[in-house]
């Protein structure tokens, strides 16, 4: 399992931690139930921490956390299921968080782009991944018809732009 | 119609370049078909039971004859001389091999066309009423809309991974030729008391196995506004919608297990988060750009009457009957809908050989101001025709075999690709389709019997739409044989209704002679002016029972 966050390949710096695990040193990410359960003994570590959400697990659970939170990871448990496109969305848009969204899971190379424009700044990926095919995948189209969280300016607007300039040559 | 720019043409483009390094993957063997099967699947090919099957995308159904030429050239280089027009305005190739599919895509992007999302678990291409810009009750051309959706969906990263497949389908006449009420959502054009354009929304409509007639949740979603609230639908459905069983993941389902009004309150409020974003704000610069597309062609000033037509009609029998059947009134005067059966006696429903493409795309050039349609009954219809062409058209239609004067008919069935294609299928449904038009060929007996539609599928995933036929057929197996189970009463258009089934299912050989009974018991029981559909309506299934189970 390799990394990528905002498009370069990094060592995590993150511990994924299991429920019944003892907690290592240094920013840990944890399940949704071991935050609710030891949310107080959690953020008295004062190391960076990471909250991750299966799908079901809505961001609405953590809304009001979200400024104790470096990362919320949001997993994939097959590339089949999408809510988690949904859920980044949300956590960016309806909820402003500005950490780092990680999807996790079965995070397939030809779902990367959608990944991005969802919002999601950082991936776990397989390791036959390199940076050619992050490069390729990722940027597979030049250019999106709907507006997402990535701030891609859609066609239409690119579109009303041309025109406009294209009025305004007109008119010199 | 439509006409791609710069930026369409490149994501065209792009697509076809991703999906040849796929196609190059597999080939290879670095992909295996458990892998390589999501990508071909957002790419319109499936595996049948012989082959691999291409299905291209039709956008809401509409073709220039320049596309149509392409589709028949297609046919001819990488299939077999042929191609399948669909229920949902689509074109599926039966034969092409996987080598190939990268060349067909990439013919096809020369004429702004693709196959982007015919199939996968997103949103599909969106269907909309054949007469559409030339529809007598029309309020706004409905290709308007469904062009702004196209775009909006096409590559949507938050609605690719959907729970199941979805469909839009849009009316925009009160009249619904679009079978809205049975799409996942139906968008109906409605004009409101200020006069302003807007849509009412249904949801939760669809067939397959458990079918379901769309709740109404809006009432009027204002123009600049429709792509928010499709996207907090669709929010909803990806939120909510069931993931744990194939068979209850569409969002007839969800809608049914929360009910209507939790479904509309749901919406309602999402609807109300992504409108204050504004970023999906539909501005009017746009609408009037696509709009322009859609403008009315050069129509001449026309009488309404054309003695032409009116001597063609008393001269030539067949020209009349086909006249009768086959055409539709027009909106301006002098001219006329020209339907084209694509059901010949004893053919294969939608099926089309490429040299009937070219022929239809040379009539559509010289008739129809270059464009035509499919329809979702599998036929094809040229929208724009002077009334003093249409013996001109026919005979050009009859020489290339597409003079079936069969609209509506008995003999004009919606069938499934069936056991003879299709790996999912239970039973055989063309060669059913080609023996009931065999029986009921004579054409003053059809025209006798008047409107009514039969639709038969080869399983419960209700391809051939049999729940809403007026009468439905459906192949089910027992113990390896095939039997058909019929319903009576279907209907989809406003008056949408889910058939009813009349009793137990018949053996192959039962059935024709079945379609027959029923067909005898309905002229017995007709009032005059009655169809099919209104006799049913009226002395509901019983007597059709009775006449079936009856000891003899």
């Amino acid at each position: 399992m390799q990394l990528i966050r905002n498009g370069k390949f990094v060592a995590d710096d993150f511990a994924a931690v299991g429920d019944e695990d003892i907690l290592p040193e240094g920013a840990v990410i944890v399940s949704l139930e071991r935050w609710q359960k030891d949310r107080d003994a959690l953020t008295a570590r004062n190391t960076p921490l990471g909250v991750r959400l299966k799908s079901g697990q809505e961001p609405s659970a953590i809304a009001d956390d979200l400024d104790k939170l470096a990362v919320v990871a949001l997993e994939f448990p097959v590339y089949r299921n999408g809510r988690a496109y949904s859920y980044a969305r949300l956590l960016r848009e309806r909820h402003g968080y500005k950490g780092e969204v990680r999807a996790v899971g079965n995070v397939l190379r030809d779902q990367f782009h959608f990944m991005v424009r969802c919002g999601f700044d950082a991936l776990e990926v397989a390791d036959n991944i390199t940076p050619e095919i992050w490069a390729e995948s990722v940027g597979v189209f030049s250019h999106s018809y709907q507006p997402a969280t990535d701030g891609r300016e859609p066609v239409l607007s690119l579109r009303q732009r041309l025109a406009a300039r294209a009025a305004t040559r007109e008119a010199v | 119609m439509y006409r791609y720019d710069e930026f369409d043409h490149q994501l065209v483009n792009e697509r076809v370049a991703q999906f040849r390094g796929q196609v190059a993957r597999r080939l290879s063997g670095e992909l295996t078909e458990d892998e390589f099967k999501p990508l071909r699947l957002m790419n319109g090919v499936y595996l049948q039971l012989h082959a691999y099957m291409l299905r291209v995308a039709i956008p809401y159904g509409t073709l220039s004859s320049k596309q149509l030429r392409m589709l028949a050239h297609i046919g001819r280089k990488y299939d077999r001389g042929y191609g399948h027009f669909t229920t949902r305005q689509n074109l599926q190739y039966n034969w092409p091999a996987l080598k190939d599919m990268p060349d067909v895509l990439h013919d096809l992007a020369t004429v702004e066309m693709h196959a982007i999302q015919t199939s996968g678990n997103c949103i599909r291409n969106v269907t909309s009423d054949q007469y559409a810009g030339a529809a007598k009750d029309e309020i706004e051309d409905p290709r308007i809309v469904s062009e702004i959706i196209r775009q909006w969906s096409t590559f949507h990263p938050e609605f690719s991974f959907l729970p199941r497949k979805f469909k839009i389908a849009v009316s925009g006449t009160p009249d619904d030729r679009a079978a809205i009420r049975v799409h996942d959502i139906g968008i109906q054009i409605v004009r409101n008391g200020k006069g302003k354009i807007g849509y009412e929304v249904y949801v939760g409509g669809g067939l397959g196995r458990t079918p379901m007639i769309g709740k109404k949740i809006a009432d009027f979603v204002p123009k600049e506004d429709l792509l928010a609230y499709l996207e907090a639908v669709m929010r909803v459905y990806n939120m909510y919608g069931r993931r744990d069983n194939i068979y209850k993941a569409r969002i007839k389902i969800l809608v049914h297990e929360i009910g209507a009004e939790e479904m509309k309150r749901q919406v309602d409020a999402e609807f109300a988060e992504i409108r204050k974003t504004g970023a999906l704000h539909l501005p009017a610069e746009e609408v009037a750009r696509i709009q322009a597309y859609f403008a009315s062609p050069a129509y001449e000033t026309l009488p309404d009457e054309s003695t032409e037509l009116n001597k063609a009609v008393l001269a030539d029998p067949d020209f009349a009957n086909w006249v009768k059947s086959n055409i539709a009134a027009h909106r301006v005067p002098g001219y006329a809908i020209v339907n084209i059966s694509l059901k010949p006696i004893g053919g294969t429903p939608g099926d089309c050989s490429s040299d009937q493409m070219d022929a239809v795309a040379d009539i559509a050039e010289k008739y129809s101001f270059d464009e035509l349609r499919v329809t979702h009954e599998q036929n094809l219809t040229l929208a724009d025709v002077r009334k003093k062409d249409l013996p001109a058209v026919h005979a050009a239609l009859k020489a290339a075999g597409l003079a079936t004067a069969n609209i509506n008919l008995i003999t004009d069935q919606i069938a499934c690709p069936g056991l003879d294609y299709c790996a999912l299928a239970n039973a055989r449904s063309i060669p059913l389709a080609q023996q009931i038009s065999e029986r009921f060929s004579d054409l003053n007996r059809q025209h006798d019997i008047g409107e009514l539609k039969i639709n038969t599928s080869g399983c419960i995933n209700a391809c051939g739409h049999h729940h809403v036929g007026h009468i439905g057929i459906l192949g089910v197996d027992k113990k390896g044989v095939e039997y058909y189970q019929v319903t009576l009463g279907g209907a989809a258009d406003e008056k949408t209704a889910i058939g009813d089934i009349v009793g137990p299912a018949f053996t192959e050989e039962q059935i024709v002679d079945a379609i027959e009974t029923i067909v005898t018991t309905y002229l017995g029981l007709r009032q005059p002016g009655e169809r099919f559909i209104d006799t049913y309506r009226r002395t509901g299934i019983e007597p059709f029972k009775e006449s079936l189970y009856a000891t003899h």
